[in-house]
């Protein structure tokens, strides 16, 4: 099998990132050129953390002062193993080992953190220059949203710790953020991070298909169908695009033929918000409302998503695939935490 | 044991209420779902409760939000999966 892409790269800082040693020499300067290839895997939505053992306070000022802090999340500086670093790094960012790569110029700590996470690939620092052309740092998907992947994970950051802190039932703090879901056709230059999101998710996928840029853009066209695009926003900044349907029209029923959130949203309960917009639309427009499911064994979130909405099995399984459909009765209004804007003329 | 059932029942939506003006009221055959008391992800984690808790076994079929939407429906539901 394919190596996967990696998604975080984890640096070590003495020797890697700069020269020097920063306890024994607090005048270390950067690395020639690291803060190119910095800047291009983040562009990249290639995001960077830190494994060091050193001061954390020194160190974070020291990266502050080098003007390149602000790449980093979930730093570990400490004296712990480096092995543990990396866990608590995967862990706070949730994504596989196997899309890790670790870099650090002494054999030993690479050994180390080999030896306890053997899907972690552990590259010598000498080769950083580098980087930029290895396969494993080209994404498929170059998006918008990759761009901004990095910000979208701190503000999920600053997000994350003030809910901890807040105090009082989860919708009063809903209330607070000042949400803005945003409803589209899918455009031109939205098409390349919908196929992104066919791809990448898998646990919030009601069907599991997958669409390439040019099927989405001919079905886009062809007037038997609807691509629609969820953007969420709120004060901490912009989730990027994350949400997707795929909406076949007949003339008498429209059917779901995909219907996607990424993971980032799961809370937020937008996936209500865009099933009773379309439920208002099919009624508004006189037509039936149906859906497809496929059971995928990991995609029970949706169904569940598709059954709090009111859709009810219309017929059993005809090769994996069941038919939902929904009464249209009943829909709830939209609840006052989040505002919605849709885009979407429906007249056909 | 039809009281503690229901007891547990209530606890867990209490638990996940979106809304409580430190008073809100809800009766065992209040519609959670349509009156905006809890959300999907609610749903995700009731399902799973009561799963666990009652050891029994909710398949697709069993996902009609009929089955689901008030503490007196979810009793039935439980009673007729034993």
């Amino acid at each position: 099998m394919k190596d996967p892409t990696i998604k975080c790269v984890i640096w070590d800082l003495d020797n890697t990132i700069w020269d020097g040693t920063l306890l024994e020499d607090s005048s270390v300067s950067l690395k020639p050129r690291i803060v190119e290839v910095l800047e291009e895997l983040d562009r990249r939505g290639i995001l960077h953390s830190i494994a060091s053992r050193n001061d954390h306070d020194e160190a974070m000022a020291k990266l502050q002062e080098l003007g390149i802090s602000d790449y980093f999340l979930y730093p570990e500086i400490r004296w712990d193993a480096k092995s543990l670093s990396v866990r608590r790094i995967q862990e706070h960012l949730n994504i596989a080992y196997d899309t890790l790569l670790f870099i650090d110029d002494q054999p030993f700590e690479r050994d180390e953190v080999a030896a306890s996470h053997e899907d972690v690939w552990c590259l010598d620092s000498r080769h950083y220059l580098d980087l930029p052309e290895e396969p494993r740092l080209k994404p498929k998907y170059i998006t918008r949203d990759s761009e901004m992947r990095r910000r979208m994970y701190q503000s999920d950051i600053v997000r994350r710790q003030e809910e901890e802190e807040f105090v009082g039932p989860k919708e009063s703090f809903l209330r607070k953020l000042d949400m803005v879901l945003e409803i589209t056709e899918a455009q031109e230059e939205d098409l390349v991070r919908a196929e992104e999101l066919t791809f990448r998710t898998n646990q919030l996928n009601a069907t599991g298909r997958t669409y390439t840029v040019e099927s989405l853009d001919s079905m886009r066209k062809d007037g038997r169908h609807k691509i629609l695009v969820c953007g969420l926003t709120d004060k901490y900044g912009s989730y990027g695009k994350i949400g997707l349907a795929v909406l076949e029209l007949e003339k008498d029923v429209w059917k779901l033929n995909l219907l996607l959130f990424s993971c980032r949203v799961m809370s937020a309960g937008v996936s209500s918000i865009l099933l009773s917009l379309l439920r208002n639309a099919a009624r508004d427009n006189g037509v039936r409302l149906t859906a497809d499911f496929n059971d995928t064994g990991r995609n029970r979130m949706m169904r569940i998503a598709y059954m709090v909405a009111g859709f009810v099995e219309k017929q059993p399984q005809v090769n994996g695939v069941v038919l939902l459909e929904n009464d249209l009765t009943d829909i709830p209004p939209a609840p006052d935490y989040c505002k919605t804007i849709s885009k979407v003329s429906w007249s056909t | 044991m039809e009281y503690i059932v229901r007891e547990k029942i209530r606890s867990i939506i209490e638990d996940n209420l979106k809304i409580f003006d430190s008073d809100v009221e809800f009766s065992d055959d209040d519609h959670i779902f349509r009156q905006g008391f809890v959300d999907s992800l609610f749903a995700v984690k009731l399902l799973a409760f009561l799963e666990q808790e009652f050891d029994i076994k909710i398949g697709n079929e069993d996902l009609n939000i009929e089955n689901f939407h008030s503490v007196n429906k979810i009793i039935s539901f439980v009673e007729s999966k034993k």
